[in-house]
């Protein structure tokens, strides 16, 4: 034991060990929550043994101190009270009050404030998107009627990084995916002796569908979450701040380009992926069903009618404006912490893989009303 | 008496740009050593260096007569555990409330209660002048003196033998600056610190050092302030007897904090 209890004529005996220093917090704590005390009567605290201590050492040997005054022990030092926890006691004032109380209230209220905290959230959410919506709309107005707040260099490089950069994995997803579609498709379509149907499929599914949706979600993850953690850490290190002192809107200067330069970017990449999606139909179709490459032209130009591709194409803009918009406000809600950073990326990709498809199925529905 | 901080003609060296050409630095016991330079002059790397976060190209720092350079992964993290560090923008940790910032360390290295690891923290941060509420806020709601004391209660977490500031007064209003040197000089007192600070403000130097190193051409000049300020060296002359340090010498206490 760290501490030797020994009973004497006068009362109590606590030797304490050699060392009381952070080094044996462990075993000084639990020499601390061990020993047993007396109820009454008088206590030595005896540290003619030690040879160091320090603050965490003094912080138990006071914390025992009080443990024994409060059950009304009277505790004397050997040979004194050392100095360095008269300086605990100074640092440490009158001891904290109430304390018990507020932890108890808190485990009361805890499903019922996290209802609130979500309800409330949910609210401020709701409104932050609108509000957030306007200023781009604003912004994205000035930013059209003049060819300087167009902000330019900034668009361009918005295009080459969402786009340029993301050519290689989008162009190599669309191919795999019709690859897989056109895969299952002859496997189904050759018991009914209607292989050359697969064409069909591939086009249709690749230039209404999978062309721009998977595109859509790849850019959703790569460019979403860089425009979340872009503006995020710019908001961690005031740099939005010293944008608005010097009397730029940071929506203009840092929303605008991204917004306007993924909704360029983004049909670029679906008619690429729509192009690699026909190129694997075509690959696939010639290696399994036997179809030359001059059939699969002639059966995807018949298969096609005029608004198939256009159809697809049509949703890669709004789809574009959606995940900048969300990962950009994401990205200017970051306040105070790393964490909140990590957080909102993390929410802004999710978020815009979910609207990218809620939008989708929306569409799927306007199309089949409208009969095209 | 042994050294408790010793380089030795350490060279760091970044592509052709040399920034410490032979490097000597020595730190007794119960100093408050101040390191003072030009913009550039290589005080945050010889502060990294000494801390081993950074290999030096050649030369040898000794930190408790334990060489930093050549210590294998296990000894430097004993060698760390005997200094304390603050860095210039205070370094806490974002995510964390300040109280978790000064446990982190503790829980890390002792295995404790959750009450025993309050306390101890809560001691730390009622010492250097945080009141009781500050404990669960987090770093964002502090403010820049808030965040350098929080930092000090972190530094202080292990009971170091030494402690590193770096631009500890940085960014401060005067009247803050002050309270935290005090700070700084009774902490080192009461708990018999050795300090090293890196900083510009003369005020400070003045108010707490007992020694200063002035890194000049790579190379570090070092004595007591009494010495250093009548060092003939150009640039150690512009700095303590240029327009800006001639408020700062003038004030009645200097001469006293000289000896302090």
């Amino acid at each position: 034991m760290y501490l030797e209890t020994r009973q004497e004529t006068v009362g109590i005996r606590l030797r304490a060990g050699r060392s009381w220093t952070v080094d044996r917090l462990g075993l000084l704590e639990r020499a601390l929550t061990q020993v047993s005390l007396p109820a009454g009567g008088t206590a030595v605290i005896d540290l003619t043994a030690v040879e160091a201590l320090d603050l965490s050492g003094a912080w138990v040997l006071r914390s025992l101190e009080h443990r024994l005054l409060s059950r009304g022990v009277e505790v004397q030092w050997a040979p004194a009270r050392p100095e360095l926890l008269g300086f605990v006691d100074e640092a440490l004032g009158r001891e904290a009050e109430g304390e018990e109380d507020e932890t108890t209230r808190r485990l009361m209220a805890i499903p019922l404030e996290r209802l609130g905290i979500f309800t409330v959230g949910l609210g401020a959410d709701v409104r932050q998107h609108l509000a957030a919506l306007g200023e781009l709309t604003l912004a994205l107005g000035r930013a059209l009627s003049s060819l300087r707040r167009l902000r330019l260099p900034s668009l361009i490089r918005q295009v080459h990084e969402t786009g340029v950069t993301a050519i290689p994995i989008v162009a190599l997803i669309a191919f795999l995916i019709s690859v897989i579609v056109a895969y299952i498709g002859a496997q189904q379509l050759r018991q009914f002796g209607g292989e050359i149907f697969v064409v069909d499929l591939v086009t249709i599914a690749v230039l209404r569908e999978l062309g721009v949706l998977l595109t859509a979600i790849i850019v959703a993850g790569r460019s979403g979450s860089a425009f979340a953690a872009e503006l995020g850490v710019m908001k961690l290190n005031e740099e939005v701040d010293a944008l608005r002192a010097i009397g730029m809107d940071p929506v203009e200067v840092l929303v605008a380009p991204r917004v306007l330069g993924l909704v360029v970017a983004l049909p670029l990449l679906t008619v690429l992926a729509d192009f690699m999606g026909l190129a694997g139909g075509a690959l696939l179709s010639w290696a399994l069903v036997d179809i030359t490459f001059t059939q699969y032209a002639d059966r995807v130009a018949e298969s096609l009618s005029t608004t198939t591709f256009w159809i697809g194409l049509i949703k890669a803009p709004v789809f574009a404006f959606a995940i900048a918009m969300i990962g950009t406000l994401r990205g200017m809600q970051v306040r105070g912490s790393s964490r909140e950073l990590g957080r909102l990326t993390t929410v802004a990709v999710v978020e815009s893989i979910f609207v990218v498809i809620f939008l989708d199925a929306a569409f799927a529905v306007l199309f089949m009303e409208l009969d095209i | 008496m042994e050294p408790i901080i010793s380089v030795r003609g350490v060279v760091n060296r970044f592509g052709s740009q040399v920034v410490h050409a032979g490097l000597d630095m020595e730190v007794m016991p119960g100093e408050v050593f101040g390191i003072v330079g030009g913009s550039g002059s290589g005080k945050s790397v010889l502060l990294r260096t000494m801390l081993g976060l950074q290999q030096p190209a050649a030369g040898t720092v000794r930190i408790e007569g334990r060489d930093v350079t050549e210590a294998s992964p296990s000894e430097l993290v004993g060698i760390k555990r005997r200094y304390g560090v603050t860095f210039q923008h205070g370094a806490l940790f974002t995510a964390l409330t300040v109280a978790q910032n000064v446990e982190l360390p503790i829980a890390e290295y002792h295995p404790v209660g959750e009450a025993t690891l309050r306390g101890l923290a809560e001691m730390r941060i009622r010492m250097v002048g945080l009141s009781a509420d500050a404990l669960d806020k987090y770093p964002s709601q502090l403010s820049g003196g808030m965040v350098k004391r929080a930092a000090l209660a972190r530094a202080l977490a292990l009971d170091p033998a030494l402690l590193f500031l770096d631009e500890p007064t940085a960014g401060l209003d005067p009247i803050s600056a002050a309270a935290f040197d005090q700070l700084v000089l009774y902490l080192q007192r009461s708990l018999r610190l050795t300090v090293v600070m890196i900083t510009h403000d003369l005020d400070t130097i003045f108010r707490t050092c007992n020694r200063v190193g002035v890194i000049v051409d790579g190379r570090m000049i070092s004595g007591t302030l009494a010495e250093i300020v009548q060092s003939e060296h150009p640039w150690i002359r512009q700095y303590f007897h240029g327009e800006r340090a001639r408020h700062a010498t003038s004030q009645p206490n200097a001469a006293e904090g000289l000896h302090g």
